[in-house]
């Protein structure tokens, strides 16, 4: 620290020291918040979606990771069960970065930042890779995925423009590809309503068997009990130089679309070995 | 030789402010304020001028002066302060004189500072957390006030890039609370309120007013070029701030906002410029690792700098208002500044 002759130290304030003064930090977060929302989570963690993992040995337990999943269900139910598996199996948060349609909703948006979501920027996951090591869950489908219809499940969209790559490439992390199975069915799409979702300003508008099933209210927040299964494949490291301002486009979508093929042909795999959607 | 110093925008509060902080400094030689209207602050061998607002005489005082550094702190922040036409004459017609003067064949000034402001980065759903230096904007400025400080800042860098010999200090501050600085949040707060939209609670940031002067004084006696963001350490919800204030939250439906506001505000019950609602709904967080790493220390955090708000306020309401301000009379500063009566130590 350099010292300015001629000017006044900073007077010192002993509350000064520390930057916060409640729960939430820099992000957002709040630890109490995010304790509510675990023992909600761990309901249907257990016992709705009875959730099995295999593979969890590739997540590292210390350092920074980039995992990505693939995306389904009308109202996503996946994010928050892969943060809350990994979570209470390795201790370790899981930082989700969802689209930021999120948060322009009132109440939502701010939920979903309290209980750790992150606005998806390519420098809020290089700053929670990089500076703070930390393990970031991205779904490089983005909206695509969970507005599919129920007759496209389980085929992969286009990964973006392979973004997620380039971000995991600068921070110098691996790629953790997780597949996930069960989130199609827990709240699959009959057909969505364009018109309606442009005027409400919606990315889409779906309408579920969960709608027609429980009504147009409680069916767009209860899930069907599909059983879930989620598969961590081998993370994918990248031998090039961490922190470089630009990476080559044709690495970076030939990268992205490997581990989409990677993520599809896990999938395909699951799915052939699963006898019931409820029972697994 | 000691440094010779303009000052613009003496007769608003940062000016005063830092010609204070610059005066007590031995190492300034000369030090020469411009302003619209009087100085609002006690000043010892500030020299002051009464100019436009746009500045139009500024070049004949440079050449006169011949002054080495320029600090720019009159750049207009909150825009319901003033009409739009008044924010872009100040800001953006202000500026331009101000740096056409700077850039003069054979000008003697070396050093530019300007006092921006975070607004730059606007506020967006698709922002970053953090912005640093160099993160662009997620979208064009829409806003008047926006507008006319994306074009002051794009004119302070072309004359940087013009001019390589002159240190260029862009400043961006985060929203400044204190005792004496009056900005829409704390004209809320001085009414025992906040206001907050409906379902949202995001993070903001601020700077205590002691920072903000300390800052521009450490630019301009260290010659600290480049763009900085200036703001306290971390960040905090509105909710919280409004705890440590001590204030009621006013939520404001989050649709249709500021047909909601505009009774309230007609009425004068509420200030919600169109950038202070934009933050209440988005929030900023603004980056200030480059500063800390050029050496400047501040001397309190964002939730520290609400919390020293919270005190002046809840001395304010004990003694019942402010102690009565300054007025400036230019008799009776000529009398100290010229008057052979009066014994200068720092002379001969």
């Amino acid at each position: 620290m350099l010292h300015f002759p001629g000017l006044e130290p900073p007077p010192s304030d002993p509350l000064a020291d520390s930057a916060r003064r409640s729960d939430v930090d820099e992000w957002g977060r709040s630890e109490r918040w995010r304790r509510a929302a675990r023992r909600l989570g761990s309901f249907y963690y257990h016992t709705w979606f009875r959730v099995e993992w295999e593979g969890l040995a590739n997540i590292p337990t210390s350092g920074g990771a980039l995992l990505v999943a693939n995306h389904a269900g009308a109202l996503p139910s996946d994010a928050p069960m892969i943060m809350q598996g990994i979570e209470e199996e390795l201790g370790r948060p899981v930082y989700g970065l969802a689209d930021n349609f999120f948060r322009t909703i009132p109440a939502i948006g701010t939920g979903w930042s309290r209980t750790g979501g992150v606005p998806a920027h390519p420098d809020n996951a290089l700053r929670i890779l990089r500076d703070h090591e930390q393990l970031a869950l991205v779904f490089p489908e983005g909206t695509k995925g969970p507005s599919k219809l129920a007759a496209e499940r389980y085929r992969l969209r286009r990964f973006g423009r392979g973004g997620f790559v380039e971000t995991a490439m600068r921070a110098g992390v691996p790629v953790v590809p997780i597949a996930v199975i069960g989130a199609e069915e827990s709240m699959p799409i009959l057909f969505r309503l364009p018109t309606a979702a442009k005027l409400l300003k919606l990315p889409y508008l779906p309408v579920t068997a969960n709608h027609l099933l429980l009504g147009p209210l409680l069916g767009s927040v209860v899930y069907l009990p599909a059983k879930f299964r989620f598969r961590v494949l081998e993370p994918v490291r990248f031998d090039v130089p961490a922190g470089l301002a630009k990476y080559p486009r044709g690495r970076i979508m030939d990268e992205s679309e490997a581990i989409r093929l990677q993520l599809q042909d896990a999938i395909y795999e699951m799915l052939s070995q699963r006898r019931s959607v409820w029972f697994g | 030789m000691g440094r010779r110093i303009l000052l613009t925008g003496l007769d608003t509060f940062w000016g005063g402010r830092v010609a204070a902080a610059l005066e007590r400094d031995p190492e300034v030689e000369m030090l020469l304020g411009m302003g619209t209207g009087a100085p609002s602050v006690l000043l010892e061998r500030t020299e002051y001028v009464r100019a436009d607002s746009s500045y139009s005489l500024l070049a004949r005082i440079v050449q006169a002066t011949q002054v080495d550094t320029i600090v720019h702190t009159f750049l207009v922040v909150d825009s319901s302060s003033m009409s739009g036409r008044a924010l872009h004459e100040i800001n953006v017609i202000g500026t331009m004189n101000l740096l056409a003067a700077a850039g003069a064949a054979n000008s003697s000034v070396r050093q530019v500072v300007v006092k921006s402001s975070s607004v730059v980065y606007g506020t967006h759903p698709s922002d970053p957390a953090w912005f640093t230096e160099e993160t662009p904007r997620s979208r064009p400025p829409r806003s008047r006030l926006e507008r006319s400080l994306t074009e002051v800042e794009s004119y302070v860098r072309d004359f940087a890039d013009e001019n390589p010999e002159v240190t260029v200090t862009l400043l961006r501050f985060a929203n400044v609370l204190g005792k004496e600085i009056t900005t829409p949040i704390s004209r809320n707060l001085a009414r025992g309120l906040m206001p907050c939209i409906a379902g949202f609670d995001p993070m903001i940031q601020f700077v205590a007013e002691e920072d903000v002067v300390r800052c521009l004084e450490t630019v301009v006696l260290q010659s600290i070029g480049g763009t900085h963001n200036v703001s306290g350490d971390g960040k905090i919800p509105v909710s919280e701030m409004a705890r440590i204030a001590g204030v009621w939250r006013l939520p404001i439906s989050p649709v249709f906002t500021r047909q909601a506001a505009a009774p309230l505000i007609r009425l004068g019950w509420l200030d919600l410029p169109s950038e202070l609602e934009n933050l209440l709904r988005y929030g900023r967080g603004i980056d200030t690792t480059r500063l800390k790493a050029a050496g400047f220390e501040f001397s309190t955090s964002s939730a520290g700098a609400v919390e020293r708000h919270a005190e002046v306020m809840r001395l304010g309401r004990a003694i019942g208002g402010q102690i009565a301000p300054y007025r400036y009379d230019a008799e009776v500063e000529a009398f100290f500044k010229h008057s052979p009566a009066v014994v200068r130590p720092s002379e001969g």
